[in-house]
């Protein structure tokens, strides 16, 4: 967490990467979900802003694939190996997926952040990712970044604070 | 986009009259802005997606359903309660349960005056959920918001009326954003051809 440090911007539906010294962000992750990949041999890491759990329910003409998350983690992928990421060293690790809003009852809508970490999780397994680490739920928003150096993942909240995974 | 700026206008009038009558003094109300805007600017509005905010959230149900959000700085969170209930906060600023359903429950005064004009202009049903609130980072509060349209793009409409009491000091803004199928119902409502200008 230096400030001096390059950080790379991930905004909402949105992914990148970045390699060595470099913080990869994303602010404000509500019912979205934040997946990272690491590769710790060649010290790069990459970071996708989930906001959705399928691209089966896309209605839109040109797909944001970076917005669901079945369709984000195989690009995250595939922006890592082409970087010289080794497949069998990655790992992930998420955070988000919170219920910002309580309600009673409650439509497919509200539960959308518990829904979007399970369809992270699936897209993990059919990728062949462990997921080594995760703070997600809750009802509060998140910042996160992962410190490409060392695949760290420092998670701010305004409830709990900041801590690492 | 005339049209919906319209809409805004009248929802917001009623709602700065109905915020009027509780604080005691006029309230202003800046002419709203009806804008197509992509999810990062959406929360640009409010100071980016890290800025903390209460947020009173009520979802819009009806003929034209969508998403309404009565959102406030912390500090015009605590104007607000000290001169409506004259609640001095003490520390540091951290509102109470008592403040926060005080806070919730003007939220939905407001938020139900804005939408039963709305309905009575536009003819449609559009009844509101029961209110929650948030304190939070806008970018999750708002992200909320934006769901449906996710399926469709990156972009949302957002109807945005600020209000202001005394000088320039922002007191709060309503985020209207409809669902994405219920313009064509709000303009056929209103007699106008539908675009998507």
């Amino acid at each position: 967490m230096i400030e001096e440090q390059n950080v790379i911007k991930v905004g909402m539906a949105d992914l990148n990467v970045g390699s060595e010294e470099s913080l990869v962000r994303t602010t404000g992750l509500g019912s979205c979900v934040g997946v990272t990949l690491f590769d710790p041999g060649k010290k790069l890491a990459g970071m996708a802003h989930v906001m959705l759990p399928s691209s089966e329910i896309a209605r839109e003409g040109q797909m944001n694939i970076a917005k669901f998350a079945d369709t984000a983690l195989p690009e995250l992928l595939s922006r890592l190996l082409a970087l010289g990421a080794v497949r069998s060293r990655l790992v992930a690790k998420m955070a988000g997926g919170s219920q910002m809003f309580a309600f009673a009852g409650g439509s497919d809508t509200m539960r959308i952040g518990p829904r979007n970490v399970e369809s992270c999780k699936l897209a993990l397994e059919a990728l062949n990712i462990p997921l080594i680490a995760e703070d997600t739920g809750g009802n509060f928003g998140r910042t996160i970044e992962i410190a490409c150096n060392t695949g760290i993942l420092y998670i701010r909240s305004v409830q709990k604070g900041t801590k690492e995974i | 986009m005339d049209v919906l700026k319209e809409v805004g206008n009248i929802g917001a009038g009623n709602a700065a009259t109905a915020l009027s009558q509780l604080l005691g003094k006029p309230i202003d109300m800046a002419v709203p802005k009806v804008q197509l805007l992509n999810f990062e600017e959406i929360t640009d509005k409010v100071g980016g997606a890290e800025e903390l905010v209460y947020a009173v959230f009520l979802r819009v149900e009806g003929e034209a359903p969508g998403n309404l959000f009565f959102i406030l700085t912390p500090e015009a969170a605590i104007n607000l309660l000290s001169r409506i209930a004259g609640i001095e906060l003490t520390g540091n600023g951290e509102l109470g349960e008592m403040e926060l359903s005080a806070l919730n429950e003007i939220g939905n005064i407001l938020a139900g005056s804005y939408l039963s004009s709305l309905a009575d202009f536009t003819s449609l049903s559009m009844y509101p959920t029961v209110p929650a609130l948030a304190m939070d980072m806008a970018g999750a509060i708002l992200s909320y918001g934006l769901l449906q349209f996710g399926q469709m793009g990156d972009d949302a409409l957002l109807i945005d009326t600020t209000f202001l009491e005394g000088h320039n000091e922002i007191e709060g803004q309503f985020f209207l954003i409809p669902d994405p199928e219920s313009f064509p119902k709000i303009f056929k409502a209103l007699g106008v051809p539908f675009d998507n200008d």
